[in-house]
């Protein structure tokens, strides 16, 4: 008698505990999937911000770079792996001879740079760590133009705050546009030292499939923030209006715009 | 409850200590609370990719550990978790289990173990992320207290308690706790466990601000202590468990050596000692 009633208390325990669970974990999905909910959430990533970018001075501090054989046997490319913009498939087919990097926005003198200019610039190379927003991660060597030369080329007038870049690929279909692939990175980031228009991957030209003809490189943050296939970068003083105005594409879609951890 | 203590007709009376302090009790709850959150959301992030291995690289082909699914010849899916190379089938549970539709699906944790439910690894991350600023935070005045006021001393266990483990150890076996005075302070497997904590909670964060590029940049000594990024991802997944690991014994114990006290304890602070009998 004693031990079924033990019995059936525990059973009742149990199911209040799971019961609770359940409520609790549907709570959670209400609250992510709210606007003011997330707003509170949210709010960590202003404090991560502030404390990174304090945490790092210099703000040079460079990002771990690697030796020849830590390289990865296969750099696993993601996103968008072979856009299909007009365009951009007329570019790629004649090996980019004719395409120009545009630089735009709140610059003294706006350029269209050629693949043949760029490689002609000083260039970096660096053999570092690309760290998925998913976990994993791959090492490549790279090389490429320190964006700083071509924003110092093109005169960065006092009110630039961000460099915006715009790309090739829509990695999501819609009808308004709002697919299309583009990245905002501060001051801070796009006149780091390791910062740079990648050409090349591993010593042979950038693969289509990681981004040709240019890839960024931001060292210190997560690979959603390295646009591939850029196309033009833009000068601006806030992202509000470009796409959903989050900053990014992703960024759009509710990851971090500082995405350093 | 159906604690021993009450049961045994050999004890007399009881006294009426102050078990923790109400720093330690807020500290408690509030790292209750976060680790929760932190688990759920973090076996979110974990499903994004729900494979671990060494090194600073990632090895795609060899890791240590993995949640797949696999269709078998019939075209059903089958959740297969491999643990250094032995594949173990999981099916409802890792690897793949039922979505809202009751549909089995690929999926690494179910979605009654991660926050959101829903797959979705961007908000997982701003869950994750919220709860861990306030548990660093929590654990700074935890661990501020702990050593301030020399409470770690409670944990250390002295020269003659490790001779004693064995026998400590056939005492809790035998689900026997100490009375009075002995129940004054914690006895060695207490402090061991707990000590234990004590470590795991820096060691999981210092392992998983491993694995933020930012971190890396300003800290790489990091990276090396831990072994690489990847292997810092590992670590902050074993330790994770190895905390999950100690919550089910601890809350075993807490069940068993006189629950109500226990929690009384933990909220209020006051702890009743069953005195022993001469």
């Amino acid at each position: 008698m004693r031990r079924a009633c033990s019995l059936s208390r525990r059973q009742t325990l149990l199911r209040m505990i799971a019961g609770a669970g359940t409520l609790g974990l549907a709570a959670c999905d209400r609250v992510s999937r709210s606007v003011r909910g997330m707003s509170v959430i949210d709010s960590a990533e202003t404090l991560t911000r502030t404390i990174q970018r304090a945490l790092m001075a210099p703000r040079e501090a460079l990002a771990p770079e690697y030796g020849q054989s830590d390289i990865s046997p296969g750099f696993k490319p993601n996103g968008s792996v072979d856009p299909d913009d007009p365009d951009y498939v007329a570019a790629r087919d004649e090996k980019f001879v004719n395409w120009k990097l545009k630089v735009s926005g709140l610059v003294e003198k706006p350029l269209q740079l050629s693949l043949q200019e760029l490689r002609q610039m000083p260039s970096r190379t660096q053999i570092t760590r690309h760290d998925c927003v998913e976990g994993w991660s791959c090492i490549g060597k790279w090389k490429g133009a320190p964006l700083k030369n071509i924003l110092d080329a093109a005169g960065l007038k006092p009110a630039t705050r961000y460099i915006a870049l715009h790309c090739a690929d829509q990695l999501e279909q819609t009808l308004d546009g709002s697919g299309q692939y583009y990245e905002t990175i501060d001051l801070i980031d796009a006149y780091h030292p390791q910062t740079i228009l990648a050409y090349e991957l591993n010593d042979e030209a950038l693969p289509v499939s990681h981004g040709a003809p240019l890839r960024l490189r931001v060292e210190r943050q997560l690979g959603y923030k390295m646009a591939k296939y850029v196309m033009e970068i833009e000068a601006i003083d806030s992202f509000e209006k470009m796409g959903r105005g989050k900053g990014g594409f992703w960024e759009d879609r509710g990851y971090e715009w500082y995405a350093g951890i | 409850m159906n604690s021993p203590l009450r049961q045994d007709a050999a004890t007399t009376g009881r006294r009426i200590i102050v078990r923790h302090s109400i720093l330690v009790r807020a500290t408690h709850w509030i790292n209750a609370l976060c680790f929760a959150f932190l688990l759920l959301s973090g076996l979110q992030i974990f499903n994004a990719h729900p494979s671990l291995n060494f090194g600073n690289r990632t090895d795609f082909d060899h890791p240590f550990f993995e949640l797949s699914a696999r269709q078998d010849a019939d075209g059903d899916i089958k959740g297969v978790t491999t643990i250094f190379g032995k594949a173990i089938n999981t099916t409802g549970f890792l690897g793949a289990s039922r979505d809202d539709g009751g549909e089995l699906a690929p999926r690494g944790f179910p979605s009654w173990a991660t926050i959101p439910s829903y797959q979705d690894l961007a908000t997982g991350r701003r869950w994750h992320f919220f709860f861990a600023w306030i548990l660093a935070l929590n654990g700074l005045v935890y661990f501020f207290n702990l050593f301030a006021r020399r409470h770690i001393r409670d944990f250390v266990p002295t020269l003659a308690e490790w001779r004693e483990i064995p026998h400590a150890i056939i005492e809790h076996a035998r689900l026997r706790f100490p009375k009075g005075d002995a129940a004054l302070h914690y006895n060695v497997l207490q402090k061991l466990a707990y000590l234990s904590v004590i470590v795991a909670f820096p060691l999981l964060i210092l392992a998983g601000l491993t694995m933020s590029p930012s971190i890396d940049a300003t800290f790489p000594w990091l990276v090396s202590l831990f072994g690489g990024r990847q292997s810092a991802r590992a670590i902050h997944f074993i330790v994770a468990f190895y905390l999950v690991g100690f919550i089910v014994v601890h809350l075993a114990m807490v069940l068993i050596s006189g629950f109500l006290n226990n929690m009384w304890s933990m909220i209020t602070g006051r702890y009743a000692i069953e005195e022993e009998t001469p």
